[in-house]
């Protein structure tokens, strides 16, 4: 058994915010009681988390862990321990390896390598359509009945408005969400920034936010059409909040997610630096703001980290030739506090459900403390001091722009099926 | 202070002061070009990289008569001729050219930031001789030149760019060299091709885009065209006869200007789209001095860059013949030792 005492437990779930003890037992989560009630247990190992947060596992369902097919840049493996790391204790691991997640005997191979490798549960993503090439639905419901908990063909979004509509349509029949990289590829083609003043002035070609609201509009309309679950993907753009703003207030099942970078960064911070680049790219001042307003007010359900590794020769070469993405896992926590919570912005019980009941509410899952729940439990500190160097990161790729960053605020313990995965 | 500088990456970072001194240490330069015996000893036993990774004649060739006249040797590499196309990385190229020694890296990439990067891994002076989209530095150091020769003066002028603003590297320079001294711009093409973004590219300068060619042209002291790249694809690429009807500089619309109205043209032109023969060869354009001019410009940036402008005080083009006798002098002792 395992004790953790004296810390602070936050639970969305179920609203609680006390000084809590914590018993775990195995896999399982046995009790959570007023400080000293299980004092008198003997044989539990005890973990003072006096001065911590104790919270619900936290989710991040927006990750590339890129095996099979691009170990060079990370492997489940890396990518969960690094994952571990940064606070996590499950990740959605998306589609678009080599080959393309598009069938069962894939799901099930990424299943096992974590349960033999993984430092963190591994909810796999399966493709929408075959090779995620937007011409035929992939097995679906053989993936689902492998463990996938949503559909996506990131990386790029599902082609066509009637391919979209098909696979909308059969996954609201399965009761999967289908996650979407909201992308009208005409506009945002050749493009490796967001288009403004910054663009025009570095010469880089830009793509218009409505690059992405776009594509937003066109499936807000498909979930309305279909009855569908729809979760926009790492929304960047305030006309794309706006869309499924307009989607939630018609009661639609539209949800979406924003990542730490874009309410960090924008485009003015890109100097010609390929940590820099990603999809979507880094936004404008005002999408920025916007974004953190819907954190603020509840239109965006969920912080996802889209950490999309890259090994150094790829990624370190002119930035017009570099692959989109940056690590997430590690500065995740770190950046929420700093950018959403320190600045008092958004409480840090809310905080936690971006992390935990918002992920889990998409996909259909439960995260809350309670007996009989998983022990998995997510402990991080608002106050310690530290500086992210990259170079000490378990995972097999350096892209990140928070390399060097001073923060305060940390994950310090990752507890997955009651076992210490990670701690600081 | 004498201002130092370690690479040539873009013009927008540098002060009014800082560009001010670049000029004035080409104007002694261009008295170089009207010597009979252009050489000097000034870079003797120094080596300049020439890495043109995008198709250049002009601008490789002004490098390469620059550090020749200052006695420099140069290295040339060409993309075609180069292991880009088997493969290798620019940094692992640039590297590789490092590991052969040279003082200095001229390079032209058509990736824009790619001398950014470069220069972020090497510990010698990197020149930009063209990046992208984004700056050709040496491109509006030589056409502030041009333009001071003229008009006496780069100081709170009327300048009006026509073309295809978005793609064009040499307004970005003119625009963040010209406007910290004041100068107003006008920026004047099709609408897709000169987006507003641009109006607010270099905060405190004055930029307006226009999409009417005369209305862009009234009260201009100077007009600067930018070349049509047939061989690039503009995005989107309008018809040449629209472009020539709506924007082409000729004779009756030049008259819009100020009637001492300069033209420059960064060149090669392309005679009867951008612009009318008579212009191009009349007595307002400026085109063949600017290349001239840039020869001297190259050579001041070479200079400054690879000797890191040492503060002795004396300009080597003010008195060339000292250079000639030093290089004398030196053949005389050399004799007397043996």
């Amino acid at each position: 058994m395992l004790l953790i005492q004296n810390g602070r437990v936050l639970d969305p779930a179920s609203k609680t915010d006390a000084a809590m003890d914590v018993l775990l037992d195995g896999e399982i989560i046995k009790e959570i009681a007023a400080p000293g009630k299980f004092s008198s247990l003997k044989d539990a190992q005890v973990f003072d988390a006096k001065g911590l947060i104790v919270a619900p596992g936290f989710v991040d369902m927006h990750v590339h862990l890129r095996e099979p097919g691009q170990e060079s840049s990370e492997t489940i493996e890396t990518g969960t321990k690094s994952a571990a790391r940064g606070g996590f204790t499950a990740v959605c691991c998306m589609p678009n390896t080599k080959p393309v997640h598009d069938n069962a005997s894939i799901t099930r191979f990424i299943m096992d390598k974590a349960r033999a490798v993984g430092s963190t549960r591994v909810w796999p993503i399966g493709a929408a359509s075959v090779e995620s090439k937007g011409e035929a639905i992939a097995e679906i419901a053989a993936m689902k009945e492998a463990g996938i908990v949503a559909v996506s063909d990131d990386g790029k979004p599902i082609a066509t408005a009637k391919l979209a509509r098909q696979v909308m349509d059969y996954c609201a029949s399965l009761d999967l969400p289908v996650i979407e990289h909201s992308e009208d590829v005409s506009l945002a083609a050749g493009a490796v920034m967001r288009e403004g003043v910054t663009s025009t002035r570095l010469g880089l070609r830009g793509m218009p936010a409505a690059a992405e609201s776009v594509c937003v509009a066109r499936d807000v309309q498909i979930a309305e059409l279909t009855g569908g679950r729809l979760h926009v993907a790492h929304l960047s753009a305030k006309a794309s909040l706006d869309q499924v703003r307009w989607a939630k207030s018609r009661g639609l099942r539209v949800t979406c997610e924003v990542t730490p970078h874009h309410f960090t960064l924008i485009d003015e911070d890109v100097r010609y630096d390929s940590r820099f680049k990603m999809n979507p790219p880094l936004a404008s001042r005002e999408d920025r703001e916007a974004l953190i307003a819907g954190l603020v007010d509840g239109a965006v359900d969920v912080i996802a980290t889209d950490h999309a590794p890259h090994e150094p020769a790829l990624k370190d070469v002119e930035f017009d030739r570099a692959p989109f993405g940056i690590l997430g896992f590690e500065t995740a926590i770190a950046l929420s506090l700093e950018q959403l919570v320190h600045t008092g912005k958004i409480s840090l019980m809310r905080m936690v459900e971006l992390f935990t009941t918002g992920p889990a509410r998409v996909l259909g899952r439960e995260r809350k403390l309670a007996p009989g729940q998983p022990a998995d439990i997510t402990l991080f500190s608002t106050t310690h001091e530290w500086k992210y160097k990259v170079s000490d990161s378990p995972s097999k790729s350096r892209n990140s722009p928070f390399d060097g960053r001073t923060f305060k605020g940390a994950p310090i313990a990752t507890i997955v099926a009651g076992k210490i995965v990670f701690k600081r | 202070m004498t201002p130092r500088f370690r690479d040539l990456l873009a013009l927008e970072p540098l002060t009014a002061d800082e560009l001010t001194f670049l000029l004035d240490q080409s104007k002694p330069f261009q008295e170089i070009q009207r010597h009979p015996l252009k050489k000097l000893a000034t870079l003797r036993g120094k080596t300049i990289a020439l890495a043109f990774f995008e198709n250049s004649t002009r601008t490789r060739i002004s490098f390469g008569t620059a550090a020749s006249r200052l006695g420099a040797d140069t290295m040339n590499l060409q993309a075609e001729a180069s292991s880009l196309k088997k493969g290798e990385t620019l940094l692992d190229t640039a590297f590789n050219l490092n590991a052969m020694k040279p003082d200095c890296l001229v390079m032209r990439h058509s990736a824009s930031g790619a001398p950014n990067y470069v220069a972020r891994h090497l510990d010698i002076p990197v020149i930009n001789a063209g990046d992208g989209t984004h700056e050709h530095p040496s491109q509006g150091l030589l056409d502030a030149l041009t333009i001071s020769d003229r008009k006496g003066t780069i100081n709170n002028l009327n300048v009006t760019i026509l073309g295809d603003l978005q793609h064009s590297r040499v307004a970005r320079s003119n625009i963040h060299l010209l406007g910290k001294f004041g100068c107003r711009f006008t920026l004047c093409g099709p609408s897709m091709w000169v987006p507003r973004e641009l109006e607010k590219i270099a905060p405190g300068t004055s930029i307006r885009c226009v999409y009417r060619i005369e209305e862009a042209l009234e009260g201009a002291d100077v007009v600067i065209m930018l070349r049509v790249q047939t061989e690039r694809l503009h995005e989107p690429s309008i018809s040449p006869n629209d472009y020539i009807l709506g924007y082409q500089l000729n004779a009756e619309r030049l008259r819009l200007a100020k009637p001492d109205a300069i033209v420059l043209h960064p060149g090669p032109m392309n005679r009867g789209i951008e612009i009318t023969p008579d212009v191009a060869d009349g007595p307002q354009s400026c085109v063949l001095e600017q290349v001239t001019n840039g020869v001297a410009v190259r050579m001041a940036i070479l200079y400054l860059l690879v000797t890191g402008a040492e503060e002795d005080g004396s300009h080597p083009a003010i008195q060339p013949s000292v250079a000639h006798n030093r290089r004398a002098t030196d053949k005389a002792s050399a004799k007397k030792d043996s």
